[in-house]
C-alpha cells in the first residue's frame, strides 16, 4: 500500500481515454486491444502522453461511455464530473453507483474531475453533491444495468425478466448455473446508449431508478478510498506536480490596495542565481525562477515602486462596523413580508432590538493557492485542486484567448476548498505565465498573500426587533441585514480573477452580492426579513474581495437571528430550546420538504443526546473562575435541517472560552455514508467554532494586517471539545419512503455554530456578546463592562 | 551553491544547492519527497514536519546545511510496507478531511508517541497546539493518536517476547 498510486487514480490515466470517448456513439471498438498498459499518475504527469493529445473534446453527457466503463475483470470505472473536498462524496458516488449498477462496491472506482475525461457536473459548490448531482450518477448506473440485463438476455437466450443479477453477474433464475457477468458482456467495450435529458443535471435512461429500501452499499460507510494514501505519503497531489523544463513562479503582490505600480528595477534580482524573468502587465508582477527557493528569494528581493491612491481604499477593521452602518447602500433587497409588522409592533408588550457584527472572515487555506500550467504544443494543460476545475478550464481560455478545446484542467487533491478560494487566482496566473515564457509553470501564493489576499466571507452588521406580547409570545419580528458584499468575485472569471483586476481588467458591471437573511421555520404572525448590500471605497484591486466561503451569509445571518431569538427568550423569561419549539410547533402546515417537522425532530434528538437542561437563561450567577452555561441553536441551508447544542466554560479573569462539549442533531434526508457524515459535520461544528472563537480579517486603511497564523488566528487543538456528538436524524414523516432523497451535508452544520456559543456564553455569565469573533480580551472586556 | 549530503529514510543523497535553503524544498524538489508540504513557511502551522533525532523539526525554516542527523519524513515511518499504528488508527478512525495537513499531525504525533508513549489528554493537546488543520480534523486526530498508543502499547510486550524466545 504504502508504495501503490492508489487504483482510481491509475485508471483516470488509461492511455486512450480521449479517443475511446471522442467515438462514443460510433461503432463498438474493442478498448481492451489496444489500452496500453496503466499509467500510473506520477508517470503520466511527467510524461509527454498525457499532454500530446488535444483537442480536449467536452465528455459527452449524453453518452453512456462518458459515465462507466466496465472493465474485463468485471470492474467498473465511474466518471464523474465532480470534485471531492476531503468530505468523501467520491466514496458516496460509488456506493450510489454499485447499487444501482448491482455490482460489488469493492469491483468499482471513481474518477473525478478532469475536464476531458468526465462531463462536466460544475465541479464542487453549495453542498449539493448527494442532493443534486448524485442523481444522473444513480440514472446512468441504472441505466447501465438494464442495457447489460438486455445484453444478458441476448447471450443466454431468455427473457430478461428470467434474470437476476447479483455483483455483476447475471444468472437465469431457472438455472443459476447459466452466468455471464457484466465483464464477459462488455468489457472495455461500449455502450453505444445515447441518454436523454436537456441538462446534465437532467440526464437520464429508460431504466428507473431503485427505491431507496432496495440499496445495500448506500447506507452503510465503507471507509473513504482516498484515504490511506493520504496517510502514507504516496498520493500524489496538485502541489506535487513536477514537469520536465517546470520552472518557479511567485507574484510580488502591490504593497497597498489600488497601488499603481510606477517601476521595476529588474536588476535587483537579476543576481540571485536560477532568475529568468519578471513578467509584469499593469500592476501585476511575478518572478520566475529555475528552482523554488530562487523564486522566492526573488520575490522578497525585487525592488518596486508603487504610488498610493488619491483617498483610502477602506476603512481600518476598528472603524468597519460603523463605516457600514452609516454607508449608502449599493443595493436593497426587497423586503419580504408577513402579516403586518408595523402595527405589531405598536401593540406589543415589549420590544427588544439590537445589532449584531460579523467581521470578513478568510478561507486561509492551510497552503498557499497553487497551480501547475504546461503550455506544451500550444495547448494549456492545469494541474489545479481548484473544486470548480471546468469554469477554470473556461476562464483560463478566455482570460488568455485561447479556443476552449485547447485548455484542460486535471483536477488533483489539494488544502480544503470550501468556496471560492484563492486557487481560482493562481490558476490564470500559472497559465499566463506559461504561455508568455513557454515553459511548464508552477505558481504558489506565500502564506501572507493567501491570508491577506485570498476572498473573503463578507462581513455583515444585523439589526433585529422583536415584539412580545404580554403572555411572552413573539408576535413581531423585524431583521435587517447589511452585509460588505459589493462586487463579489464569481468563480474563475476571467474578469475578477486577481491577476486581471491588476491587469485593469474590468467587468462592465460589477456583481451587486448578497445580503442573505437567516433561515428558520419559526411561526411568527408578523414578521419583515430585508437586506441591503454596502460596498467598500475601492472595490477592485483591494484584498478586500468577497467571495463564497463555506454556506457564504448563513454563519453570519444565523449568528444574529438565532442570538436574538435567545434574546427573546430571556426577555420573555422562557427556556431558550422550549421558546423554538413553541415557535416551530405554533404552525401547522409544512413545505414541500417537511421542514417544519424536521426542525422539530433535529431539536428533540439534539436535546436528548446533549441532556439539555431545560430553565430560562441565564444561568444564577456561578462562583468562581470557571463560569458554565449551555446554549442552544438551529438553523436549515436548503432541505438540511440543523440544531446544535454547546456547553462552555468561561474563564472569568481571561476571557477565555472554551466549548467544552457539542452536540447536533442533523438531516440530510437520505444518508448515503453515515460515518463521511459524521466527520463532515464534526469538522464543520469546529469550522464553526473556529470563527466562533478566533477567525477576523484586520486591516488599516490601505492593506490587510492579517498575514499569518498569529494575525489570523484559527483553532488549535487545545480549543478542542471533550466530546462531540453527531446524532443522524431522519424528520421525514414517512421516514422510510421509497423516495427519501439525499440533502447536502458539506456545510450546515457550521452555520449555527457562532450563536450556539454565544448563547451558551450568555447563559454562563448573563452577557450577550453581539460581535465575534468572541476572542478573550473581547469578552474579557465585556464581563468587566457587565461586573461579572 | 555547496555540496551537501543528506541521510533520508536511510537512504544517502548528495545536493549542491545554496546551503540556506530550508529543507523543505531540498525534501520535496530534490529528493521527490512529498509527505512534507509547503503550508506557511514561517514555521507556524506545522504541515511540512520532518523528524530529526527524535524530535518534531518544521522543515520549512531549517537550513539545510544546519541539518544534523537523519531526516524521516512521512513516507519513512512505515517499516517493511506495515504502516507506522499511527497511519493505520488514522485509517481506522477516518481522520482526514482534505489530508493536506495530515502529515503534520502524524509527524508531530509520532514524536511524542517515541518519547511518551501513554501521552494524557492534556499532554496531547499541548503537543499538537501549534500543528494546525483548516478542516478541523483535531477532534479525530486526538482520537487516533489515543487509539495508536493503545495499539503501539498492547504489541509492545508481544515484541519483547519475541526477542527474549
Amino acid at each position: 500500500m504504502t508504495s501503490g498510486i492508489p487504483k482510481h487514480i491509475e485508471e483516470i490515466l488509461i492511455a486512450n481515454r480521449r479517443s475511446f470517448l471522442k467515438s462514443a456513439g460510433m461503432l463498438a471498438i474493442g478498448f481492451g486491444v489496444d489500452a496500453g498498459a496503466l499509467l500510473t499518475r506520477a508517470a503520466a504527469q511527467v510524461g509527454s502522453q498525457v499532454n500530446s493529445g488535444g483537442p480536449y473534446i467536452d465528455p459527452d453527457f449524453h453518452q453512456l461511455d462518458s459515465w462507466i466503463v466496465i472493465h474485463q475483470n468485471n470492474t467498473a470505472t465511474f466518471y464523474v464530473g465532480k470534485t471531492d473536498c476531503g468530505q468523501g462524496t467520491g466514496t458516496g458516488f460509488r456506493q450510489l453507483m454499485s447499487d444501482e449498477m448491482d455490482i460489488a462496491y469493492d469491483q468499482t472506482t471513481c474518477i473525478m474531475g478532469s475536464t476531458d475525461n468526465t462531463v462536466d457536473q460544475g465541479g464542487s459548490g453549495g453542498s449539493t453533491a448527494m442532493e443534486r448531482d448524485a442523481w444522473p450518477m444513480r440514472r446512468v448506473a441504472a441505466e447501465a444495468r438494464r442495457v447489460l440485463l438486455e445484453m444478458g438476455s441476448v447471450r443466454l437466450g431468455v427473457p430478461v425478466d428470467q434474470l437476476v443479477v447479483s455483483n455483476a453477474v447475471i444468472t437465469m433464475k431457472n438455472d443459476p448455473a447459466k452466468r455471464a457477468s457484466y465483464g464477459e458482456l462488455i468489457g472495455d467495450g461500449k455502450f453505444n446508449v445515447t441518454l436523454t435529458g436537456n441538462n446534465v443535471n437532467a440526464v437520464t435512461g429508460a431504466a428507473k431508478t431503485k427505491s431507496v429500501l432496495e440499496y445495500k452499499y448506500t447506507g452503510q460507510s465503507p471507509p473513504r478510498y482516498d484515504i490511506p494514501a493520504k496517510v502514507d505519503g504516496s498520493l500524489k497531489w496538485a502541489v506535487d506536480v513536477k514537469l520536465p523544463g517546470m520552472v518557479h513562479a511567485r507574484n510580488v503582490k502591490p504593497p497597498y490596495a489600488g497601488a499603481k505600480l510606477t517601476a521595476i528595477e529588474e536588476a535587483s534580482v537579476r543576481n540571485i542565481p536560477g532568475f529568468i524573468k519578471v513578467v509584469s502587465k499593469g500592476n501585476y508582477i511575478a518572478v520566475v525562477c529555475e528552482r523554488e527557493e530562487q523564486a522566492i528569494a526573488a520575490q522578497k528581493q525585487l525592488k518596486t515602486s508603487w504610488e498610493r491612491p488619491a483617498t483610502a481604499p477602506f476603512p481600518p477593521s476598528e472603524d468597519l462596523f460603523k463605516y457600514m452602518r452609516a454607508a449608502t447602500p449599493t443595493s436593497s433587497q426587497r423586503p419580504s413580508v408577513t402579516g403586518n409588522p408595523d402595527e405589531a409592533f405598536s401593540s406589543a408588550a415589549k420590544v427588544i432590538e439590537a445589532d449584531y457584527d460579523i467581521p470578513f472572515q478568510g478561507h486561509t487555506a492551510i497552503s498557499g493557492a497553487h497551480a501547475v500550467a504546461d503550455p506544451s504544443n500550444g495547448q494549456m494543460t492545469i494541474y489545479s485542486n481548484d473544486m470548480k476545475s471546468y469554469g477554470m478550464r473556461n476562464g483560463v481560455a478566455q482570460f488568455l484567448g485561447m479556443p476552449r478545446d485547447k485548455v484542460r484542467v486535471v483536477w488533483m487533491e489539494g488544502p480544503q476548498g470550501y468556496g471560492r478560494t484563492a486557487a481560482d487566482d493562481a490558476g490564470c496566473e500559472a497559465a499566463y505565465i506559461a504561455k508568455e515564457i513557454g515553459r511548464p509553470v508552477r505558481m504558489q501564493w506565500m502564506r501572507n498573500e493567501e491570508t491577506a489576499w485570498d476572498t473573503k466571507g463578507p462581513a455583515f452588521t444585523v439589526k433585529v426587533r422583536g415584539g412580545l406580547d404580554s403572555a411572552g409570545n413573539l408576535v413581531a419580528y423585524d431583521y435587517h441585514a447589511r452585509s460588505c458584499d459589493y462586487n463579489h468575485v464569481g468563480y474563475n472569471e476571467p474578469d475578477t480573477v486577481l491577476i486581471a483586476q491588476l491587469m485593469g481588467i474590468r467587468k462592465d458591471r460589477p456583481s451587486a452580492g448578497s445580503s442573505a437573511t437567516a433561515n428558520d421555520m419559526y411561526a411568527i404572525p408578523h414578521r419583515r426579513m430585508s437586506g441591503d448590500v454596502v460596498s467598500l471605497p475601492l472595490i477592485w484591486e483591494t484584498p478586500l474581495r468577497t467571495g463564497n466561503l463555506r454556506d457564504p451569509n448563513g454563519p453570519q445571518s444565523t449568528f444574529a437571528a438565532e442570538s436574538f431569538i435567545d434574546e427573546l427568550a430571556a426577555a420573555a423569561k422562557a427556556d431558550p430550546f422550549e421558546f423554538r419549539m413553541k415557535l416551530l410547533q405554533g404552525a401547522t402546515a409544512d413545505d414541500s420538504g417537511f421542514k417544519r417537522a424536521r426542525s422539530i425532530a433535529a431539536l428533540k434528538a439534539v436535546a436528548e443526546v446533549f441532556g439539555w437542561d431545560a430553565r430560562p437563561s441565564p444561568k444564577p450567577a456561578g462562583k468562581g473562575n470557571i463560569l458554565t452555561g449551555r446554549g442552544v441553536a438551529y438553523s436549515f441551508r436548503g432541505q438540511s435541517v440543523i440544531a446544535q447544542m454547546a456547553e462552555v466554560e468561561v474563564n472569568r479573569q481571561t476571557g477565555h472560552v472554551w466549548a467544552k462539549r457539542l452536540a447536533c442533531a442533523y438531516d440530510c434526508g437520505l444518508v448515503v455514508n453515515p460515518q463521511n457524515l459524521r466527520r463532515a459535520a464534526e469538522c464543520a461544528m469546529l469550522h464553526g467554532l473556529s470563527r466562533a472563537l478566533h477567525e477576523e480579517v484586520q486591516f488599516d486603511n490601505e492593506k490587510v494586517t492579517s498575514v499569518d497564523w498569529i494575525t489570523h488566528p484559527t483553532l488549535r487543538h487545545a480549543d478542542v471539545p471533550e466530546k462531540i456528538d453527531v446524532v443522524l436524524v431522519n424528520g421525514d414523516p414517512n421516514p422510510n419512503r421509497p423516495d427519501l432523497p439525499p440533502y447536502g451535508g458539506g456545510e450546515a452544520a457550521l452555520k449555527p455554530m457562532l450563536a450556539t456559543i454565544a448563547n451558551a456564553i450568555y447563559d454562563a455569565t448573563g452577557v450577550r456578546i453581539r460581535r465575534a469573533p468572541f476572542r478573550a480580551p473581547r469578552v474579557l472586556a465585556a464581563l468587566k463592562a457587565a461586573k461579572v | 551553491m555547496s555540496k551537501i549530503t543528506l541521510k533520508v529514510n536511510g537512504s544517502m543523497h548528495m545536493v549542491d544547492v545554496e546551503p540556506a535553503t530550508p529543507l523543505l524544498y531540498i525534501l520535496r524538489n530534490d529528493i521527490g519527497l512529498q509527505g512534507p508540504r509547503f503550508g506557511c513557511g514561517l514555521g507556524q502551522c506545522g504541515a511540512c514536519t520532518v523528524i530529526i533525532n527524535g524530535n518534531a523539526i518544521r522543515s520549512c525554516i531549517m537550513p539545510v546545511s544546519s541539518v544534523k542527523g537523519e531526516v524521516t519524513t512521512l513516507e519513512g515511518i512505515s517499516t517493511n510496507g506495515k504502516l507506522h499504528p499511527l497511519q493505520r488508527a488514522w485509517i481506522d478512525e477516518q481522520v482526514p478531511q482534505c489530508g493536506f495537513c495530515q502529515n503534520g499531525q502524524i509527524m508531530t504525533a509520532k514524536a511524542m508517541l517515541d518519547k511518551v508513549p501513554n501521552p494524557t489528554d492534556t499532554q496531547i493537546r499541548e503537543t499538537m497546539n501549534a500543528t494546525l488543520c483548516r478542516c478541523m480534523t483535531y477532534y479525530r486526530v486526538q482520537t487516533a493518536i489515543k487509539r495508536a498508543a493503545k495499539t503501539i502499547a498492547e504489541t509492545k510486550p508481544a515484541a519483547r517476547k519475541g526477542v527474549a524466545a
